[in-house]
């Protein structure tokens, strides 16, 4: 038999990493990932159709669906983070909307931290309203929050592993359990931990989503996401018809019930891909999964860097404050240090003495850091957050995110971390070269 | 530890099941195309296994002819496959032993050690709380093309399915 080894050996992370969803083509050989560039599938006879749209098959119908060079990507993601299965989606957006669209209805309530990715607070402050569900923002950081949101009628808790741009390392074994006892799952965003850096599952999260746009691709190069789920919640606990019940856009399949664990993900992919859209492109699914292939040795040059150019900018005096859990004096050290033994990822805020004219001339003063609306390159970039990414946000959620004037936050890349801090140098040297009427201006 | 269901998801013991058995008894199969006992038989039946329905309350499933217990049936059976609450297993076991099957194997939530005992001590083999065609789908069938983790690595180059 070859290479049947499921179950035999628990393979390690780096090798996962490279392996894990792909097997060698058979037709071919050939070693890496074919990009099966194709929207549809011949059928072997009618029979073999019948069986692959009943579901009762597992079998390739129409890319919008499934696509094999997708699929070795979300096996990869799922084994990395460990679970039992993902599905792959054009962007983290999307990802995370299929993913809440899959298991709520109207009528339902959701619980989620305030310091969300802002495009995420968007999306779940409009578009799931629209659709009847509401929503409570609380603070991650206070248990009795989450706690005291949660009706009768709320069916999910939803917070990011490291929080953006406060850097709030969610407690997930807390929450999870909170959740868990109030008979609903949590869904955790890792995006900026990464499987490498933490595996929420592992630590009782239900359903983990991610913009692979960010470091599992690691180049800056595709929009992308993924959802994959730890297939434990017990979806026929009487809370959710809509994964448990007859499905009516499925001829009456009851998801949970005909696929146990793989239930949730059956019908995400079944109904939620097939009749939302948003599929992942099989070139980008390529794509992500080179940049998986080195996210171990990436995540950790990402961290080592993030690490020294917060040290330089703590002890900085044009900077205010550094807030990096990756920092021993952060507030989130000791959740860090659990949840992130390997390091709080590479993304952080940081404020500057002068305000947001400061952070602007900080921004136009530099080199090698790229200003950009992004996270999770190589290339070490830098935004301000006030202006660009959270700028549909209100003052007060503004607040609620932790962001002031004068906030920036980088993104530390793979390069050379003294020439990274060298152009910060000389950035915050120009600032305080600033005159108080250039400050107030 | 004997009540745990772990003992009896040996991944060599799965793999050479599927493998080697041709016949699988499947007591409890449903007639109803919507429900997964039949999910299970239908893929079986795809992939070249002689399924055998044991549900007294039906006459022709999958195109078999449906058999009222494991006994009724009279010709070799391989494994018996069993789609009912925890509580039934143990005579089911029994019945396995006495028609001389090779293995007991109980779906998903299907756990009864007690039964398990009663067929390993029959000389069977068995598989605990595991889905017949999950496990040859993560083995020899296509459950990566959906995105599913089936824990495999392999650089070997494998025949075309
Ligand atoms: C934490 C986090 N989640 C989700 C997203 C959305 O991902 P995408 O841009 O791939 O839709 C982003 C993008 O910036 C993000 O930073």
């Amino acid at each position: 038999m070859s290479g049947d080894n499921a179950g035999i050996r628990e393979f390690g992370f780096d090798t996962r990493a490279v392996h894990a969803g792909q097997r060698p083509d058979p037709y071919t050989g050939a070693r890496a990932v074919p990009i099966f560039q194709t929207t549809s599938y011949v059928f072997e006879d009618p029979e073999s159709a019948a069986a692959y749209f009943n579901l009762q098959e597992y079998g390739n119908t129409y890319s919008r669906i499934m696509n094999p060079t997708v699929a070795t990507f979300e096996e990869r993601i799922a084994s990395l983070e460990g679970a039992v299965g993902g599905v792959a989606f054009a962007s983290g957006l999307a990802a995370q909307a299929a993913a809440l669209f899959t298991m709520l209805e109207s009528g339902d309530h959701v619980v989620a931290s305030s310091a969300l990715y802002g495009g995420s607070v968007t999306q779940l402050k409009h578009v799931l309203r629209k659709l009847g569900v509401a929503l409570t923002f609380v603070d991650p950081d206070r248990m009795e929050e989450w706690e005291g949101a949660i009706r009768p009628d709320t069916k999910l808790l939803f917070g990011e592993t490291i929080g953006n741009p406060g850097g709030n390392v969610l407690d997930i074994e807390a929450v999870a359990a909170l959740a868990h006892r109030h008979g609903m799952p949590l869904m955790v965003d890792n995006t900026f931990a990464t499987p490498y850096l933490c595996r929420p599952i592992d630590w009782g999260a239900d359903i983990v989503v991610h913009s692979a746009t960010k470091f599992l691709g690691g180049h800056g190069t595709s929009i992308g996401g993924v959802v994959v789920e730890a297939g434990k919640f017990d979806w026929s606990n009487g809370r959710f018809p809509v994964v448990a019940d007859p499905s009516p856009a499925y001829h009456g399949l009851a998801f949970h019930e005909t696929f146990g664990m793989y239930g949730y993900l059956m019908k995400l992919r079944a109904e939620s891909l097939r009749d939302l859209g948003g599929a992942m492109s099989p070139f980008n699914a390529f794509l992500f999964l080179l940049g998986v292939e080195t996210l171990s040795l990436r995540m950790d040059r990402h961290v080592r860097n993030a690490v020294e150019v917060a040290r330089f900018l703590s002890d900085h005096p044009g900077v205010e404050r550094v807030r990096y859990a990756g920092l021993p004096d952060s507030p989130y050290a000791p959740l860090a240090a659990k949840y992130l033994p390997r390091g709080a990822g590479a993304v952080f805020a940081f404020d500057v003495h002068g305000g947001r004219r400061a952070g602007t001339t900080l921004i136009q003063s530099l080199d090698v850091w790229s200003h950009l609306a992004n996270v999770g390159d190589a290339k070490s970039l830098i935004i301000h957050p006030a202006s660009t990414t959270h700028r549909q946000l209100t003052d007060d959620e503004l607040a609620a995110a932790g962001i002031g004037p004068g906030t920036i936050r980088l993104s530390v890349g793979i390069e050379d971390a003294g020439d990274l801090i060298w152009d910060l140098r000389r950035g915050l040297e120009r600032v305080t070269a600033q005159t108080p009427e250039e400050v107030t201006a | 530890m004997i009540d745990s269901p772990a003992r009896y998801q040996e991944p060599d013991t799965i793999r050479r099941l599927l493998t080697t058995a041709s016949t699988v008894a499947i007591v409890g199969l449903s007639a109803n195309v919507l429900r997964p006992s039949n999910f299970v038989g239908f893929y079986l039946q795809r992939h070249g296994y002689r399924v055998v329905p044991v549900n007294p309350r039906e006459k022709e499933i999958l195109g078999e002819v449906s058999y009222p217990s494991l006994s009724a049936i009279p010709f070799p059976v391989d494994i018996v496959d069993v789609f009912r609450a925890p509580d039934a297993v143990p005579g089911i076991a029994h019945e396995a032993v006495e028609i001389g099957a090779g293995a007991l194997w109980l779906q998903f939530g299907v756990i009864n050690p007690e039964g398990a005992v009663i067929a390993e001590a029959g000389g069977l083999d068995v598989v605990m709380d595991r889905c017949m065609k999950v496990e040859h789908a993560r083995f020899l069938g296509r459950m990566h093309w959906l995105g599913f983790n089936t824990g495999r690595v392999t650089a070997r180059r494998q025949s075309a399915v």
